[in-house]
């Protein structure tokens, strides 16, 4: 293929995956930059979204857009009563230990993923968009849905983006994030608001899962790539920054996408995985980040 | 009250005991669990390279599946296609892992923090990516297969076969004790102390005079060397090389296997690779869902024990512990 | 590392807040987590190992360990191969046995993990103390595991399709007698394939082993046959998005060859129909991109006319013999390839059946060689009485077809089988020879010593 539209494409692809990133790494941003924790099982509820999505579309098997719209509700709602549960039986009681919390989530991974593997099985199975049509340009085709999922991110980005802004819940959280000990002394209810937190950024994640899903597909191992990437996101565009997240997850699904046109794949993914550690070289706080101020 | 000579040959005592207790028990176990320490051990040096940076001077990677490969590319290429002898493999590995932790940490040791574990990660994802890349002489994630000639080695007129289960469980030992006690001596030399303060409070450190970038660099080097020290030593007992190795799933063992023997302890990453060797080993001859039950358990130590087993044990009733 | 700001103080004070009875409260919920996952694992599979270990109670018993990717990548199909053995094993021991000696299984999860691999092998040498231990499929696993049972003396089947035992690199303990590796399968179709599909040829394939052999193989077949190579991808494993590599191949391109695996391949074929549309290349794949995937899934449609490789045909109409059809009812298969408990659980056809043939080729190796016991002799005989085997007729035991025994690579040779997709199912076009496969033999196994 000729180098514009090749490049337009990678474009193309690129923008695609930059949102889906986004909002996967969303919910790792909040809980990182609010509860300082690092949640292993995070890729988990991506994928237990992406699962649950499957089987909600698969019950509802009349139609695919209303089993995808109940899907799109209902699986979130499940992974974030889920984590939830976990927040409070297990994270809470070790207090929130950097390094305990490490050890807990890597536990929470393994029973997540022998679960879904259980009821669930090894296959990857596939599920239905929504809507399914092809965009002809005039040297290749896209697909449509790939583009609603694109439309549907900037939604999600958005929404969130105002539920911190405007709502109280949004200030508790950002309180929080800035200066837990102060926010305590102002009557913010410090533990709900972490296992709030905790709950929303799962949930955040399954609905990339789902909104993913039809584009991939279901398997119980899918959660890792995720989960890798999204820790890279949210690093580079600085703990703490919503902003910043949004823009690292550009850069990173962007120039993949653009590197990937010069180079054979495996070279590319190699050069624009070291480009990202060196940008954390020059900017250990991130883009956006601020540089840390406590101890 | 113990002096503090006493105190110390306490510690080293308890130490050698270790090695001793590991050294005579060869003699007493059946064979499948003699196969399944030598391993152990191997596993163990990983996680003590592993525990140096972490447990004593703070500065947490998910990048050292490339340490722990370098060594065993390092020492397994060069036997693979030129035929070097054990030693010299061994040697090719150190220095391979050497050269890979000098150049990262020169590069990295810029970032600190979370910054500093998302460039481990990332080096090492680049580093497994060209192990695949230069398929051509890795032989990629299929790996290759050391023959038995290759691991032999003759000293002094004695032939040992690496592939002989009594070579391999001593060559473990002799690799894990070397790891261990030179782990220990570190920590309670003055230079361990300086890394004890980096991680308690770097700021400080550097205020009162420390170039905290050169001790850092230091531990670095160290760890990655004994990680690739354990790499080369599993190519040469294991005779086996591939790709695996350098995936992001041996980074997240080495911490795995740290914290629940016990971040910061000398002994807590032999009690870490032995326990989650024979939980998931166990837990396998009852269910087909033994990952369920790893996590279980994993789930139910680190309620009890935040600070993992050792390190527990440290707080509650052993405060010289080192 | 940076402290939160919630730490207590880490040195002299207790753990924090865990009380006996909370850390007790929390472990019940756990508990039951546990309990409905272990609900869940005791299924006929996980029931049938533990009865298995007391079937054979007598010491009469030929105790055989099964290697098996119960989890990790290769789950789906390792799924299929303990079905596929349990099959084996209940059918043999119906009829007596080996040699009139039951056959006890006992089987290890390898969690497609080349170190664990060899942990497992050792387990079965040193704890189960099997006399044989088959079935490991993913090329790293078999690298990695071999080594050990070459050490162990124990004679170790794989049941890969992979290269390594035919390259001479692993040892004499080592066999693949139940189904054919990729060299040959390359050799074997490839004429067909560049005649009769095109000589321009862009290949897609993962950037591992299994991909390796295929640049390696039908690269050096393309050029035999007088085509080019218009562009060779290797596509790395965290790869889960390909439009952007169909845009790398160029317009001359008369021919895709594309050998993708693992969970992602739904997706490439999807993108590769979005991508190319209706004026697209020839199209020919392994079977190993859609084994245990359901072809009449939305989207594989795309692959209406293009061609593939089968090891042994999904669909029963393109095999109808009495050993292909006695073997699909035996382990459950119907007549496209799923479960017959499940006709959207498609099998690993082109796989599995392995499994079985490696389970008679065992059979026939013990009863034709006397062995009794793991005795250095009798293993000996046993190897020695598998290295003169020269061939295996196709029937019940062998249902995928003739094979010819190579004893110094210890490798079989067979048939291979190309199909074209024909509405949205796979039908027979071309069934090459067993001579078609063959190839200069590269290495010697018994001039090693045992």
């Amino acid at each position: 293929m000729d180098f514009g539209p090749h490049l337009f494409l990678a474009l193309l692809e690129g923008t695609v995956s930059a949102f889906v990133l986004a909002v996967t790494a969303l919910g790792l941003s909040l809980v990182f930059g609010v509860m300082r924790v690092v949640n292993v099982a995070h890729g988990e509820f991506y994928m237990l979204g992406a699962v649950l999505a499957w089987w909600l579309t698969t019950l509802l098997a009349g139609s695919p857009m209303i089993g995808f719209g109940v899907a799109l509700i209902v699986a979130p709602l499940i992974v974030g009563a889920v984590a939830f549960a976990a927040d409070w039986l297990i994270l809470r009681r070790i207090d929130y230990q950097p390094e305990a919390t490490i050890v807990a989530t890597i536990g929470m991974l393994y029973i997540i993923q022998q679960l879904v593997l259980t009821f669930y099985g090894p296959d990857a199975r596939p599920v239905e968009p929504p809507f399914y049509f092809r965009v002809s340009f005039p040297w290749f085709g896209y697909s449509g849905y790939k583009l609603i999922v694109v439309g549907a991110s900037a939604l999600l980005l958005l929404g969130v983006w105002l539920a911190m802004a405007r709502t109280k819940f949004g200030l508790y959280m950002r309180a929080t994030q800035q200066n837990q000990e102060m926010a305590q002394a102002f009557g913010v209810p410090v533990r709900r608001v972490y296992a709030m937190v905790f709950a929303l950024g799962a949930m955040l994640a399954a609905a990339a899962g789902v909104l993913v899903v039809p584009i991939q597909q279901a398997h119980y191992l899918m959660g890792l790539d995720p989960l890798l990437l999204s820790f890279i996101v949210v690093i580079v565009g600085g703990l703490g920054s919503l902003r910043g997240t949004v823009v690292a997850a550009f850069i990173i699904g962007l120039s993949d996408g653009v590197i990937s046109v010069f180079f054979s794949p495996t070279l590319a993914k190699i050069i624009a995985t070291l480009f990202v550690a060196m940008v954390l070289v020059y900017r250990p706080s991130g883009l956006f980040g601020q540089p840390e101020e406590e101890q | 009250m113990s002096s503090a000579k006493g105190k110390g040959a306490r510690i080293v005592a308890l130490h050698l005991a270790v090695i001793a207790a590991l050294f005579a028990v060869q003699f007493l176990l059946p064979a499948y669990h003699h196969g399944n320490l030598a391993r152990i051990m191997v596993f163990a040096s990983f996680a003590v390279g592993y525990n140096l940076l972490l447990g004593y001077t703070g500065l947490l990677s998910l990048g050292h599946a490339m340490f722990f490969a370098a060594g065993m590319y390092g020492a397994g290429l060069p036997l693979y296609y030129f035929d070097v002898g054990v030693l010299q493999a061994f040697g090719l590995g150190l220095l391979a892992s050497f050269g890979l932790a000098l150049s990262f940490g020169l590069l990295a040791l810029r970032a600190s923090g979370i910054a500093f574990l998302i460039v481990t990660l990332m080096f090492a994802q680049a580093f497994f990516l060209a192990t695949l890349y230069f398929n051509e002489i890795t032989l990629g994630d299929q790996g290759f297969v050391l023959s038995e000639q290759a691991r032999t080695l003759t000293l002094g007129g004695v032939v040992m076969s690496f592939a002989d289960p009594t070579v391999k469980y001593n060559a473990a030992l002799l690799l894990f004790s070397c790891c261990m006690l030179g782990c220990l001596a570190l920590v309670r030399s003055p230079i361990g102390r300086v890394w004890v303060a980096i991680r308690e409070n770097e700021p400080r450190t550097r205020m009162l005079g420390y170039d905290t970038y050169r001790y850092k660099l230091l531990a670095l080097v160290l760890s990655g060397v004994i990680c690739g020290a354990a790499g080369a030593g599993y190519a040469l007992l294991f005779a086996y090389v591939g790709s695996t190795f350098a995936s992001i799933q041996y980074s997240i063992f080495a911490l795995l296997w740290t914290l629940l023997g016990g971040v910061g302890t000398v002994l807590g990453p032999l009690v870490g690779a032995g326990l989650m060797f024979y939980l998931v080993d166990i837990a396998g001859d009852f269910t087909s869902s033994y990952l369920l039950v790893v996590g279980v358990v994993l789930l139910l130590l680190i309620l009890w024990y935040p600070k993992g087993l050792l390190g527990s044990l440290r707080a509650r009733w052993l405060p010289w512990l080192p | 590392m940076t402290k939160n700001k919630g730490d207590k103080e880490t040195t002299a004070t207790p753990d924090a807040g865990v009380s006996r009875r909370t850390a007790f409260k929390t472990a019940g919920v756990l508990a039951g987590a546990a309990a409905a996952g272990a609900a869940g694992a005791f299924t006929p599979g996980a029931i049938i190992k533990s009865a298995s270990a007391h079937q054979g109670d007598s010491a009469n018993a030929i105790r055989i360990g099964l290697q098996v990717h119960r989890t990790g990548i290769g789950a789906a199909y390792g799924k299929w191969y303990e079905r596929t053995t349990n099959a084996a094993v209940k059918l043999i021991n119906s009829h007596g046995g080996i040699g009139g000696r039951p056959i006890e299984l006992i089987i290890e999860d390898d969690r497609t993990d080349p170190k664990r691999g060899a942990e497992v092998v050792e387990k079965f040498a040193l704890q189960h103390k099997v006399d044989f231990v088959f079935g490991t499929l993913f090329s790293h696993v078999v690298n990695g595991s071999a080594p050990r049972a070459g050490e162990l003396k124990m004679p170790y089947f794989v049941v890969s399709e992979g290269y390594h035992v035919a390259s001479g690199s692993l040892n004499r303990y080592t066999f693949q007698p139940g189904i054919t590796d990729v060299r040959s399968q390359i050799k074997g179709i490839s004429s067909w394939v560049l005649n009769n599909l095109g000589k321009n040829v862009a290949m897609i394939y993962p950037d591992y082993a299994f991909g390796y052999n295929h640049r390696d193989f039908f690269g050096a077949a393309v050029k035999a046959n007088g085509g080019t190579v218009t562009a060779s991808l290797a596509i790395p494993p965290t790869e889960s998005s390909y439009t952007k590599f169909f845009a790398k191949i160029p317009s001359n391109t008369d021919l895709i060859y594309h050998v993708m695996v693992g969970p992602g391949v739904l997706t490439f074929v999807k993108e590769m129909g979005e991508h190319f549309g209706a004026n697209r290349p020839e199209l020919f794949g392994f079977i190993d991109s859609l084994e245990a995937v359901d072809m009449s899934i939305p989207g594989l449609d795309y692959l209406e006319g293009s061609h593939f490789w089968e090891a042994m045909p999904r669909y029963a109409a393109s095999q109808n013999t009495i050993g292909a059809n006695f073997y699909r009812a035996k382990v459950g298969v119907d007549e496209n390839g799923a479960s017959v408990d499940d006709s959207k659980d498609i099998s690993t056809f082109s796989h599995m059946f392995g499994c079985w043939e490696t389970l008679y080729a065992i059979k026939q190796a013990v009863e034709d060689s006397g062995y009794r016991d793991n005795t250095a002799k009798d293993k000996e005989a046993l190897i020695e009485t598998l290295e003169n085997t020269r061939w295996y007729n196709e029937g019940i035991e062998h249902p995928q077809g003739h094979k010819a025994f190579n004893g110094k690579l210890h490798q079989c040779f067979g048939s291979q089988y190309i199909s074209k997709v024909t509405d949205g199912k796979l039908k027979l076009v071309h069934t090459t020879s067993v001579e078609d496969g063959l190839y200069e033999p590269e290495a010697d196994y018994t001039k090693m010593s045992l």
